[in-house]
């Protein structure tokens, strides 16, 4: 039998160590060290194994924001430039599979319209330190504010980076104080509240933006949401939304809207956020008929159509509409609101404000559903627009039933008349927040806020100011039901369907080819009537009781 | 008055006798056929949308597990015609056709006799002959084919042509389920031109008919199968 390979070697070893030992009489060197390995995956974080209260760099007290941001680095040495990297911190994208330049930075939307130029209040959501006036440069080395995402204490906010208008200014006054020690020392993973400080109240407000995403999500019921409940499994938003570098994975900008890959091998796919990453691509309880046929439905249908039935079902309203043309009234010289709408917490919403117009409110709202394949055309503002069809899509969601990538996805809509610029046809910039007496918000002209906007842009403006009704498209992913909420098969496979309005796809139940149907039908009731005549002449013309041949 | 014989044996004769036409299990084919047709057009129906009294989820249960006992129940009964030499019966005999249909057109109006009496050899009308083979080899079959691959969307919902396969499966199994339905509506009718309107329902829950026996039929019969005599 020969020797195994590791005696081998060792012979060979000491066969070597013994002729270095001859020739270097007598020394022994030890065999040089193997190189590490690189690039070792490990899995998320859990647990943690530092108790941030017993650094001494965080004992305080700070003068500012930025000095805890300081004290952070000192052990955490990459994470600026990490997070300086992402769009949470750019607002900035350029979509791969369009060449389209999005991001905050760069794109109108349908709600307050521009964060460019309004900066000085949009930047409450920025998590940037240092802005010390209106306009904002995000290639500026101001420090990151780590606290906004990491607080774990419920007690630190960010406000406006200036006060604005005396108007709105006082709307961001009389907060409670926070003690930046404390926060510092009490840092944590991201939570669904640290999230949700600016992901609830995209558009101006809580749930105004999303329809799936608002407050309610902070302590929500199994009902609400199985992933995100407190007597359930309670993830926070990171559990899904996974993060390499501060990269958060599941961007609205670039989507998956049909994942073939599913789990991977454990613990391997970290830049999606699909349900398919978790779920695989075949969840449907099995062997069961119904188990395999809702598998074949995740061909053409995502999951989220059937799991999310309805949105705004936490008792926080959403924004359906928004009517920009309103904006401006006064009483007495002031602006106003009014609050007609009472949402489910019971708490009255805006359905008038002289700084933005009129709003609509809705809750328990069935999304609308449209063909979907991850990309998304934005009309940007350099754009002519199309105005012959309305309305203009702030955003248009690509895909067609003959598009093997597209599945059926829900969208909340939000229609909005927004000012724009009807001699050229543009969107236009908005300067709504400043202390000036050009920012509508306190001045209430919109000639000289749009003006005033598109100067600071360097946009052409002809003067002309219109209200362009308009529709932006919100994929909705959040607010999944437990199964036994999905949406029942009849609401889809039914003359009255919900995808009633989706062409090029055959439903049973739904479809049909109505001259098929009419020949069916007439063929069976002129059979029906055959018999009847028939029977009827027989019994008629029946000459002895026992009935015909004999 | 052969029907009355008892105890010895007399000399066989032929006539009328009333023997055992349908067996055990040509009646139970024959009955849970009709129940398991009259279960996939109700939920059928409901599956299209038509006729929406199940709920469409248990209307493709009902639907899905109903087609594959009824599959189940066609392989078994195919495989009875042919080993029974029973299949033999739908051979199509088109020289007595206009006959019978003129009968069924007329005839039974004014009570002509019916130009066909049953045999053992030959238990069915041409006209029946030809309705029950359309029934089995186009209408069944169409059915049949078509469902199968309807219900095993799950296996090609990927493929390319699912998109344009599904609808053309779809409207195969629709058409072919309107014939179905219209063929139980005639032959229910037909059921009832018998000697009463109940005669022919009678015949096929219990299996005996009155019918002529040669008296070498009846001679077999006596001695061999005497089961199958209604005493």
């Amino acid at each position: 039998m020969a020797p195994s390979a590791p005696v081998l070697s060792r012979l060979v070893f000491a066969i070597l160590l013994a002729g270095g030992g001859l020739a270097a009489a007598g020394t022994v060197e030890s065999p040089p060290a193997p190189p590490s390995v690189a690039g070792e995956k490990s899995g998320p974080l859990t647990g943690g194994t530092a108790d941030h209260s017993k650094f001494d760099a965080l004992k305080g007290p700070f003068a500012d924001n930025a000095a805890v941001t300081k004290a952070c680095a000192t052990c955490h040495t990459e994470a600026e430039t990490h997070v300086k990297k992402t769009i949470h911190w750019t607002w900035d994208y350029l979509n791969p599979s369009t060449g389209q330049h999005l991001g905050k930075e760069n794109l109108i939307n349908n709600f307050c319209t521009n964060a460019k130029d309004n900066e000085g209040m949009c930047a409450e959501c920025h998590i940037g330190n240092g802005v010390e006036k209106g306009e904002y440069d995000f290639k500026k080395q101001t420090s990151v504010d780590c606290l906004v995402c990491h607080d774990s204490t419920s007690t630190y906010y960010r406000l406006p980076p200036t006060r604005g208008h005396e108007a709105c200014g006082v709307l961001f006054e009389g907060r409670q104080p926070y003690d930046l020690a404390n926060v510092a020392q009490r840092v944590g993973l991201p939570g669904r509240e640290n999230c949700g400080a600016c992901h609830y109240n995209g558009g101006g407000g809580d749930g105004v933006k999303h329809g799936d995403l608002d407050s309610s999500l902070n302590r929500p019921p199994k009902t609400l949401d199985v992933h995100m409940a407190v007597d359930g499994a309670n993830f926070a938003c990171t559990e899904c939304h996974l993060t390499d570098k501060h990269v958060i994975a599941g961007s609205r900008y670039d989507m998956v809207a049909k994942d073939l890959v599913g789990q991977g091998k454990p613990g391997e796919r970290r830049a999606v956020a699909t349900c398919e990453s978790c779920h695989g691509v075949a969840p449907h309880p099995k062997p069961s008929l119904i188990g395999y046929q809702l598998d074949a439905h995740a061909e053409r249908v995502a999951c989220q159509t059937c799991h999310i039935p309805k949105i705004a079902r936490g008792g926080v309203a959403t924004m359906t509409d928004w009517d920009w043309s309103t904006a401006g009234r006064m009483i007495d010289g002031k602006g106003y609101f009014e609050e007609n709408y009472k949402q489910g917490d019971g708490e009255a919403r805006h359905t008038y404000w002289s700084i933005k117009g009129n709003f609509t409110w809705g809750e328990n709202l069935t999304p609308t559903y449209k063909w979907f394949n991850g990309r998304m055309i934005y009309t940007t503002p350099d754009g002519k627009l199309d105005t012959d069809r309305l309305p203009v899509p702030i955003n248009a969601v690509q895909g067609e039933a003959d598009d093997a990538n597209a599945r059926i996805w829900p969208f909340k809509e939000m229609h909005t008349r927004v000012p724009y610029d009807a001699g050229n046809k543009t969107l236009v910039y908005n300067h709504l927040w400043g202390a000036d007496d050009t920012a509508f918000w306190g001045n209430f002209d919109l000639a000289k806020s749009i003006a005033a906007g598109m100067k600071i842009e360097n946009r052409p403006f002809s003067g002309e100011i219109g209200f362009l009704p308009t529709v932006s498209n919100w994929p909705i992913t959040h607010m999944v039901a437990p199964k036994e909420d999905a949406v029942p098969c009849a609401e889809c496979h039914a003359r009255q369907s919900r995808l009633a309005t989706l062409a090029g796809i055959y439903m049973p139940g739904f479809s049909r080819f109505g001259w098929l149907d009419f020949l069916g039908f007439a063929a069976l009731a002129l059979t029906v009537l055959g018999v009847i005549v028939h029977g009827g002449l027989r019994m008629a013309m029946r000459k002895d009781p026992d009935g015909g041949a004999k | 008055m052969s029907e009355m014989s008892l105890g010895a044996p007399l000399a066989p004769t032929g006539g009328k006798r009333t023997v055992m036409i349908y067996s055990r299990y040509e009646r139970f084919w024959h009955w849970s056929q009709a129940a398991l047709i009259f279960a996939l057009a109700i939920s059928g129906f409901g599956v299209h949308g038509s006729l929406p009294l199940l709920g469409f989820r248990l209307a493709v249960q009902v639907h899905s597990y109903a087609a594959v006992a009824l599959i189940v129940l066609w392989i078994f009964t195919t495989f009875w015609h042919f080993t029974t030499g029973q299949w033999r019966q739908y051979l199509p005999k088109l020289s007595s056709l206009p006959a019978v249909i003129r009968f069924y057109a007329w005839g039974i109006l004014t009570g002509a006799p019916h130009p066909y009496s049953k045999t053992l050899k030959r238990k069915q009308n041409a006209l029946q002959s030809l309705a029950y083979l359309s029934f089995m080899v186009l209408i069944g079959p169409a059915l049949w084919s078509s469902g199968v691959v309807y219900l095993a969307y799950p296996l090609w919902a990927g493929w390319a042509m699912a998109a344009i396969g599904l609808p053309a499966v779809a409207l195969i199994h629709t058409a072919a389920a309107f014939l179905m339905v219209t063929f139980v509506i005639i032959h229910i009718y037909m059921t009832t031109t018998g000697k009463t309107v109940a005669h022919y329902v009678t015949t096929m829950i219990t299996g005996y008919d009155s019918i002529e026996v040669s008296p070498a039929q009846a001679a077999y019969l006596e001695q061999e199968e005497p089961g199958l005599l209604k005493p």
